[in-house]
C-alpha cells in the first residue's frame, strides 16, 4: 500500500486503486520518507510562516503541508522527472528561467541547511528555533536578499520553491497528502470535486451554496 | 533498422495532424499516423474524478510535453547566448494522441478577413511608411472568401456553440459586428454566460462597445458531428484549459475525429514514435519517407512513403524541418531563408476588477472556450492612423474556471503580500469577489525573431534543440497598451470597488518563467513568396513539394484571436486541395 507519493503513483493505470491507497494512507499518522529530523522541524516552522493559522482559516501545519511536500519528493517531480535537466548547465538573466542542476529533493536539501546555517550565523539559533518575527525577518531575506547556500544555490530559488510547494500543499486534492479535511478548500470557498455547475451558471451575485467535497469522497 | 511502407505519413496526433489522415484515408490512401507520446482516450484519462485533479493536471503537467527528453532554448536577442526551457512555463505544447488539442480550453474563432491581408490592408489605409523598420509584415496569401467553407466545416466537426452576427450577408443575430458574413449558423447555441462575462456584456455595452457571445468548442446541448461522433452537454465544470474533459463536451482529436478515424483499415496509429527527420532523395527534392525512433525498443524505424504531413505543434513542425533539410535555413543577419523566420507569439495581458463582498464571482465556475468579448480593438476594426502602431487586441471575459493552486499563484493583486496572513487575507478576498479581463493581442513578426538550431544543447536522443530569439517590440507594447487602456471605460461600468490594468511595461524583457500563452506561431509561413514564405497558400513546402506542414507555423503574425480555428481551417483547406489537385497530379500546386 506505499504507493503514495512514489514514482508508480504517477503512472498508476489502476486508477480506483492509487486512490483508495492515497486515502487510506493520508488517515494514518504520517512518517517521514525524504527529510530528515531537522530538515522536518525547518518545513514546519518555515511553512507555517508562509501560510500562519489565523482568522482567515487553518495554517500549514493543520493541513498537513509539510506531509505533502515530503511525499512530493519521492514523484518523478521531486526527482527531477519532469524538467529537463541534461547539460551543460550555464547561469544566465533571470528571465531565462531556472538553470540550476538540482531536483527539487536537491534544492531542499541544500536549501534547508544552507538556511539554517544562515540562521546560526545570524541569529545563533537554527531557524526553527527563533521566534516568530526573527522568522519572518529570515524568511524575508531568503526571498529578497542575494543570498548563496552552499555557494550554489541562490536563497531565492530555494524560497520560492518552498512558496510554491506550501501552497499545492494547502489547496491540492487531499489524496496528495496535504488541504487535510479539506481545509484549503473550504477557507477559499472552492467546492473541489464537485465539478458540475449546470445548475449555478446563471445564478448572479451569491456565493456557491454547497461545501467542499474531496477526489475520494471526503466532504466538509 | 526496420522499414515499412505506407502512402502518407501524418506526423503527430493533433488537430492538425488528425484532420489530415481523416480526410487522406477518406481519399483512399494508406496513412500512418505517428505520435511520440502517449496513446490518450477520454473514457480513460478522461474519467471523472482522477481527470479532474489539479495537481496531477495543470500544475505537474499531465498531458504536456515531457521536457525531461526534450526542450527548446530560449533567449531574447542575438548575441545573447540562448538557455534550456528547463520547466514547463510560458507555454504549453502537448503531448500524446489529441496533442495541445486535448488539453486546450475550446475558444474556437475564424480569422478576421483584414487579418489575412494584414500587410496590404495597413499599405492601401496608412501607406508603406507606416511598417515599422524591421517588422516583416505578410499576407497568408489566401482569403477568407476562400477559406469560408473550411471555417464551417470545423465549427460542425468540433460542434461549436456561437451566435451569429451576418449568415449570407444579411443581419441575424446580436453576433460580433465585426465578425465577417459566415455561410451558416454555428452548429450549437452560444454557452449561457457566467456571472463575470454577464456583467462584462453589460458593463461593455455602457461604455459603447459591442459585446458578443465567444465562440466555442464546448457544446452548449448534445450534439453529434458530421463524422457521427458525440459530444455532452457542457456543465461549466472549469476543467478545461489543461483537462480532458470528462464530459465529451469540449472538442478534441480524441472525441471529435480519432474514434471514426481509428475504425478505418486504412489506418494506423504509431505511439511512442519520436520522429527524427523526413528522409529525403539525393536531389532534396523529394520525400522518401520519415524515420523515428521506437521509445519502447530505442531502434530507429523507417517509413517510406509518397507524401508526408507534418501535423505536429508550430515549433515542432519547424524543427523537423531544420533537422531534415527541407527549405532554406532564415537567416536573420542577412534576412534571407525562410525557415525560422517569421517566428510570433501573441501578447496576452490579464486586468482585475474586485467586486462588493456582497457579490460572489464564483470563479471555479467556467468553460475553456465561453465568455463575452468586445473586438472594437482588435484587427483593422479601429483607427490605427492617431497611434502609430500595427496590430490589435479582443477584450475579453473568458472565466475558464479557476483552480485554488493557480489562484494562489495569482494571489490577491499587485500589492497583497505574497505569504502569510496578509497574503491569505487578500487570496481569499480575490477568489471570491474578483474577476480576470484579457487583453488578447496580435504580435507581429521582426527581422530579429525568429527560430534555428542551437549550437550547443541536445535533446536526450542526440539531436541539437530548437533555439527561439524572441522579446516584445516597441510596436506590440504600445499596442498593448492602448487597448487596455480603453478597459479603463469597463472597469467603472462594472462597479468595481478596486481595478489593476494589467499591461507589458516598456524595456521589460519576454519572461519564461511566467504562463503567457501556449499560441505560438509563424516559423515555417503560408505565403505568395517562395523568399518570404516556407510554405506556399496550400501549405506545402516550396522546396519539396511531396511534404505539407499544417499548424500555427504557418501563420506570418500572430493574431489577436486564439488559434485552432484557423488552424483547422487551413488544415481542411490544405486537405481539400491535396484530394482535389495533388493526388491527381502530384507536384507543385504552385508555380512560381
Amino acid at each position: 500500500m506505499a504507493l503514495a507519493g512514489t514514482a508508480a503513483f504517477w503512472t498508476a493505470d489502476e486508477f480506483a486503486d492509487w486512490r483508495q491507497a492515497i486515502a487510506a494512507e493520508a488517515a494514518q499518522t504520517y512518517t517521514p520518507r525524504y527529510f530528515t529530523p531537522d530538515e522536518w522541524r525547518f518545513l514546519e516552522a518555515a511553512t507555517e510562516q508562509l501560510f500562519p493559522e489565523d482568522e482567515t482559516g487553518p495554517g500549514a501545519k493543520a493541513l498537513g503541508v509539510v506531509d505533502f511536500i515530503d511525499r512530493q519528493m519521492d514523484t518523478s517531480y521531486g526527482h527531477g522527472g519532469l524538467w529537463f535537466m541534461s547539460g551543460p548547465f550555464q547561469s544566465g538573466p533571470a528571465n531565462l528561467g531556472y538553470q540550476l542542476p538540482y531536483a527539487p529533493r536537491e534544492i531542499y536539501r541544500i536549501g534547508i541547511a544552507g538556511a539554517d546555517r544562515y540562521c546560526r550565523d545570524h541569529y545563533g539559533h537554527a531557524f526553527a528555533d527563533l521566534d516568530h518575527p526573527t522568522q519572518i525577518e529570515a524568511l524575508t531575506a531568503f526571498e529578497k536578499l542575494p543570498i548563496q547556500f552552499d555557494e550554489t544555490l541562490p536563497a531565492g530559488i530555494f524560497f520560492e520553491q518552498l512558496r510554491t510547494n506550501t501552497m499545492e500543499g494547502a489547496f491540492s486534492d487531499p489524496i496528495h497528502g496535504g488541504n487535510r479535511h479539506l481545509g484549503g478548500w473550504v477557507m477559499l470557498g472552492f467546492p473541489g470535486a464537485r465539478a458540475d455547475f449546470m445548475d449555478w451558471v446563471d445564478q448572479y451575485g451569491p456565493a456557491y451554496p454547497l461545501g467542499s467535497v474531496s477526489i475520494s469522497g471526503e466532504t466538509a | 533498422m526496420t522499414t515499412k511502407n505506407a502512402d502518407a505519413i501524418v506526423v503527430g496526433a493533433g488537430w492538425a495532424g488528425s484532420i489530415l489522415a481523416k480526410e487522406l484515408t477518406e481519399a483512399g490512401l494508406k496513412v500512418v499516423m505517428l505520435e511520440r507520446g502517449p496513446d490518450r482516450a477520454t473514457a480513460v484519462e478522461g474519467a471523472y474524478p482522477d481527470s479532474i485533479d489539479e495537481l496531477r493536471g495543470a500544475i505537474r503537467h499531465r498531458l504536456f510535453q515531457d521536457l525531461s527528453r526534450t526542450t527548446v532554448t530560449i533567449r531574447n536577442k542575438i548575441g545573447q547566448t540562448a538557455l534550456p526551457y528547463r520547466q514547463l512555463s510560458a507555454f504549453l505544447p502537448g503531448e500524446g494522441v489529441g496533442g495541445a488539442g486535448l488539453h486546450w480550453s475550446g475558444v474556437h474563432f475564424r480569422a478576421a478577413p483584414d487579418d489575412l491581408a494584414l500587410r496590404s490592408n495597413v499599405i492601401a489605409r496608412y501607406g508603406q511608411k507606416f511598417i515599422p523598420e524591421g517588422m516583416n509584415l505578410q499576407d497568408y496569401g489566401v482569403t477568407y472568401d476562400e477559406l469560408e467553407p473550411f471555417f464551417d466545416k470545423a465549427e460542425k466537426v468540433f460542434g461549436t456553440s456561437g451566435e451569429a452576427y451576418k449568415i449570407n450577408g444579411k443581419v441575424v443575430g446580436n453576433g460580433n459586428v465585426f465578425a465577417p458574413s459566415r455561410s451558416d449558423d454555428f452548429p450549437l447555441p452560444p454557452l449561457k454566460d457566467v456571472y463575470t462575462a454577464n456583467l462584462f456584456r453589460k458593463a461593455a455595452s455602457d461604455a459603447g462597445y459591442h459585446p458578443y457571445s465567444l465562440p466555442a468548442a464546448n457544446a452548449s446541448r448534445q450534439y453529434t458531428n458530421p463524422y457521427g461522433a458525440q459530444m455532452g452537454p457542457c456543465n461549466f465544470c472549469g476543467y478545461c484549459s489543461g483537462y480532458d474533459c470528462y464530459m465529451y463536451s469540449k472538442a478534441s482529436p480524441n472525441v471529435n475525429i480519432l474514434p471514426v478515424l481509428r475504425k478505418d483499415p486504412n489506418f494506423t496509429l504509431i505511439t511512442r514514435a519520436h520522429v527524427m527527420r523526413v528522409d529525403l532523395d539525393s536531389t532534396k527534392t523529394r520525400a522518401t519517407g520519415v524515420t523515428y525512433l521506437d521509445l519502447d525498443s530505442n531502434k530507429e524505424v523507417t517509413i517510406t512513403a509518397d507524401l508526408v504531413v507534418l501535423g505536429a505543434f508550430q515549433f515542432h513542425n519547424v524543427h523537423l524541418m531544420l533537422l531534415s533539410g527541407i527549405g532554406k535555413p532564415y537567416d536573420a543577419q542577412k534576412n534571407e531563408g525562410v525557415v525560422g523566420r517569421n517566428f510570433v507569439y501573441q501578447t496576452i495581458t490579464t486586468s482585475r476588477a474586485w467586486l462588493p463582498e456582497n457579490q460572489f464571482t464564483n470563479q471555479f465556475i467556467g468553460t475553456g472556450g465561453g465568455g463575452v468579448a468586445i473586438d472594437d480593438f482588435n484587427s483593422m476594426n479601429f483607427d490605427h492612423g492617431p497611434h502609430g502602431f500595427v496590430g490589435g487586441s479582443p477584450v475579453w471575459v473568458n472565466q475558464a474556471g479557476v483552480k485554488p493552486i493557480a489562484a494562489s499563484t495569482i494571489g490577491g493583486g499587485k500589492d497583497a503580500p505574497r505569504w502569510g496572513a496578509g497574503y491569505k487575507k487578500a487570496l481569499v478576498e480575490t477568489y471570491r469577489h474578483a474577476m480576470a479581463i484579457d487583453a488578447h493581442g496580435s504580435n507581429m513578426a521582426y527581422r530579429d525573431v525568429f527560430l534555428d538550431l542551437d549550437p550547443t544543447w541536445k535533446n536526450t536522443y542526440g539531436q541539437p534543440l530548437l533555439r527561439m530569439t524572441f522579446d516584445w517590440q516597441d510596436n506590440d507594447i504600445r499596442m498593448n497598451r492602448y487597448v487596455v487602456s480603453q478597459i479603463e471605460p469597463i472597469m467603472k461600468a462594472l462597479g468595481a470597488t478596486k481595478y489593476e490594468l494589467g499591461m507589458l511595461e516598456p524595456g521589460k524583457p519576454f519572461d519564461t518563467r511566467l504562463y503567457q500563452t501556449t499560441h505560438l506561431g509563424g516559423g515555417a509561413v503560408m505565403g505568395d513568396d517562395p523568399n518570404t514564405s516556407a510554405i506556399n497558400r496550400y501549405l506545402q513546402s516550396w522546396d519539396v513539394p511531396n511534404v505539407f506542414v499544417i499548424g500555427s507555423n504557418a501563420f506570418p503574425q500572430g493574431m489577436g484571436y486564439n488559434p485552432t480555428g484557423m488552424v483547422a481551417a487551413l488544415a481542411y483547406w490544405s486537405a481539400h486541395h491535396i484530394r482535389t489537385t495533388y493526388l491527381k497530379s502530384p507536384g507543385p500546386l504552385v508555380r512560381v
